[in-house]
């Protein structure tokens, strides 16, 4: 049979409501920081010792004067990249962690779906979380009772609804949660990423219990980090960074904010204090195949990983590497460089180029590069270490589900079956 | 509650002021504090091969085992008719404290993947362990009533008065499991202070000790052991349940003045448990 690419089929999307419809969120510049202790006091003996000790800390500003409105009925997205903000910002929402100021006003009752999940005890069975669940977000028990049987048969989960949920895979665990949140017929739904999970049957219902919701006018606030999703599903998104918002309207404009703010996040070039007694990393960057310096390649196309390095002491050879990883820090693919030793020993202040082309098979995403340098042939010693050296994004149409997309070929027969 | 049908007017804007100890209503706290606990005896009970046995094996066990020492060994009871059904009312009781502080120690810290996500009354959690308690100590008060009517105890109207000892002993447990399932939070060796502190307190009430005629007979003491609120409780649970002449809490204080540090005790205590757990409730998922 051909694999076909699990898409999720985007329903034409409903007219946003107007600027008549009532709010269902409004929020007035918010603010929430963190202490972060230099020195965590954990213990009651290490309190008595250093009493004063508590003022080592700093402050971490998560969001800094947020405001938004949110009217009925609208689908929302909120999109920024990791400690932007926007995890707090739904923690604030979902009434998990207290505003250090501002106010947070919501119509009606909410479901949230944090962290992939709803917060389950997992010593208890799926029946118990689920009722638990249901009372936590303002149902009565008889009521969530009566849902139960249509929340567990919407997780396809009929024959595990007696079994420990510790006993879950993360899939079952996950797809339990989202059934939850939906028959909990709350007004408001706050979601964490939940497209990213489950295999392909279940999106696609995700996908259609989400258009419902939409067509019976339910708010949805959706947090994410998938552009695709956001201009798939969304009337208006908002994109966060450093606790502020950047940008609020159309989906496809933050979508461009949000690529540009990657683009322009970390330089554009390697630190440059990437230097040890040993050598310096001069530069590296990345091309394309016409030799124009990008930040950005289409799937399929061709990456020329370029690294310069500076000999400051005499070496019989360098060995150059690197390791891609993708947005999670999960390596990918490492390749490295030795220099042939047929051309005689390294002197100080020799510069070395090294180019790397590598055919993109990535599967859309953000990337990063790590820098590593050895000298060798004793090459046990790791001289130089640049951590995310170079990052670039892929994109492409499709899915990014996956880390590569490797080269196939496809056979289809069909057997059987009567002449016309 | 209900869920809103569709044809209801849109809701109206209300202000989210964030976790807290109570909030959200009082029929939802009540309905998460009653399906907490009874999920959670549930859990306790139907999981394992002898259920509900377990629960009174504990006691049981550390019943005859003090009922040995202290008739055969150290006589000290021997010479009080009742002094089984008074061992065994005492360990009873101060299993409940001992067994429902020290889970509720733990309780919010080991409810992290719900706290961390979903927003419901904190207060639930230790108190629905102090609930799951008293559900175990009904139970064994049914043994201990039929020691009582055993060991030839006569029914007295002042039975009718067991209630309010009980009451005071739950809202002391509470307030103590409030404290200490918010402090463990933050200081993680609370759980080790208070499992010496409970054994502490095991001693500084007279469960094994009887007080008075054929008791320790030690007026100073006795004076002592009444600072102590629970000492104050058991002793009246005596009086009023198995031996009408024992002296009463306010004899072995010597007078009601002498019970002023007790109370005292009992009310900072409770104080100190609502005002912890309420500064500390909206924070708790930050610190987890």
């Amino acid at each position: 049979m051909p694999v076909e690419d699990a898409t999720i089929s985007p329903h034409p999307a409903s007219s946003a409501p107007g600027s008549a419809a009532p709010l269902a969120i409004q929020v007035e510049d918010l603010h929430k920081s963190f202490r972060i202790p230099t020195h965590r006091v954990d213990s009651l003996k290490e309190r008595a010792v250093r009493p004063f000790s508590s003022r080592d800390y700093r402050q971490l500003h998560a969001l800094d004067g947020v405001s938004f409105e949110v009217r009925q009925g609208e689908f929302f997205g909120i999109v920024g990249r990791n400690g932007s903000g926007k995890s707090t910002l739904l923690k604030l929402l979902a009434s998990i962690y207290r505003a250090d100021a501002g106010t947070i006003r919501m119509a009606g009752r909410l479901a949230p779906f944090i962290e992939l999940g709803v917060g389950f005890n997992h010593d208890l069975t799926a029946r118990e979380n689920v009722v638990l669940n249901g009372v936590m977000m303002g149902l009565t028990p008889k009521e969530m009772r009566r849902r139960l049987d249509a929340v567990i048969e919407f997780a396809e989960l009929g024959e595990f609804a007696d079994l420990k949920l510790k006993n879950y895979s993360s899939g079952m665990l996950v797809r339990l949660a989202f059934s939850v949140m939906m028959e909990a017929d709350a007004d408001v739904l706050l979601i964490d990423e939940v497209l990213a999970v489950g295999d392909a049957s279940f999106q696609q219902k995700c996908a259609d219990a989400f258009h419902d919701m939409k067509a019976a006018g339910k708010t949805i606030v959706l947090v994410t980090h998938e552009m695709a999703t956001v201009e798939t599903y969304c009337h208006r998104a908002m994109l966060i960074s450093d606790g502020q918002i950047q940008h609020i309207g159309d989906p496809g404009e933050v979508g461009r904010e949000y690529l540009r703010l990657n683009f322009e996040g970390r330089g554009t070039h390697a630190k440059t204090t990437s230097a040890t007694d040993d050598l310096r990393l001069l530069d590296a960057w990345l091309e394309r195949p016409g030799g124009e310096r990008a930040k950005n390649f289409e799937s399929g196309e061709e990456i020329a990983v370029v690294a310069e390095v500076e000999m400051l002491v005499g070496s019989p050879a360098v060995h150059i590497g690197f390791t891609l990883v993708n947005e999670d820090g999960v390596g990918v693919f490492q390749f490295s460089t030795v220099t042939e030793e047929s051309a005689g020993p390294l002197l100080p202040g020799n510069r070395v180029r090294v180019v790397n082309r590598i055919e993109n098979l990535l599967t859309p995403g953000h990337y990063f590069l790590h820098f590593g340098a050895k000298r060798a042939p004793d090459a046990r010693a790791l001289v130089l270490h640049v951590e995310r050296a170079l990052d670039f994004l892929v994109f492409g149409d499709g899915h990014s589900q996956g880390f590569v997309r490797l080269p196939r070929t496809t056979d289809v027969s069909i057997e059987g079956g009567g002449a016309p | 509650m209900s869920a809103t049908p569709a044809t209801a007017a849109p809701p109206q804007l209300r202000e989210v002021r964030g976790p807290s100890a109570l909030g959200g209503g009082p029929r939802r706290f009540f309905d998460l504090l009653w399906l907490m606990s009874v999920t959670e005896f549930k859990r306790v009970y139907f999981g394992t091969v002898l259920g509900y046995l377990w629960s009174l094996i504990r006691p049981l066990a550390l019943f005859g085992v003090l009922l040995f020492v202290f008739t055969q060994v150290f006589k000290v009871g021997s010479n009080l008719p009742h002094y089984p059904v008074l061992l065994l009312m005492g360990v009873v009781l101060f299993t409940f404290f001992q067994e429902s502080t020290t889970v509720a120690v733990t309780s919010v810290v080991s409810q992290e993947g719900v706290v961390r996500k979903t927003q419901f009354p904190r207060l639930v959690i230790p108190l629905a362990t102090v609930l799951t308690g008293m559900m175990n100590l009904g139970l064994n008060l049914i043994v201990v009533f039929v020691f009582l009517f055993a060991f030839g105890v006569d029914p007295a109207l002042t039975w009718l008065l067991f209630p309010f000892c009980l009451t005071l002993l739950a809202v002391l447990t509470a307030a103590v499991g409030m404290a200490l399932s918010v402090l463990y939070v933050r200081f993680r060796d609370v759980a080790i202070i208070w499992a010496v502190a409970s054994q502490i307190l095991f001693y500084g009430t007279p469960v094994l000790y009887p007080l008075g005629p054929n008791g320790i007979e030690n007026e100073s003491i006795e004076r002592m052991v009444m600072i102590n609120p629970l000492a104050v409780i058991f002793e009246q649970v005596r009086v009023w349940m198995v031996e009408p002449a024992a002296p009463t809490a306010v004899d072995a204080a010597g007078g009601w003045l002498g019970l002023l540090p007790a109370a005292v005790i009992f009310l900072a205590v409770c104080a100190f448990g609502v005002w912890i757990f309420n500064r500390e409730a909206p924070r708790i998922a930050e610190d987890l």
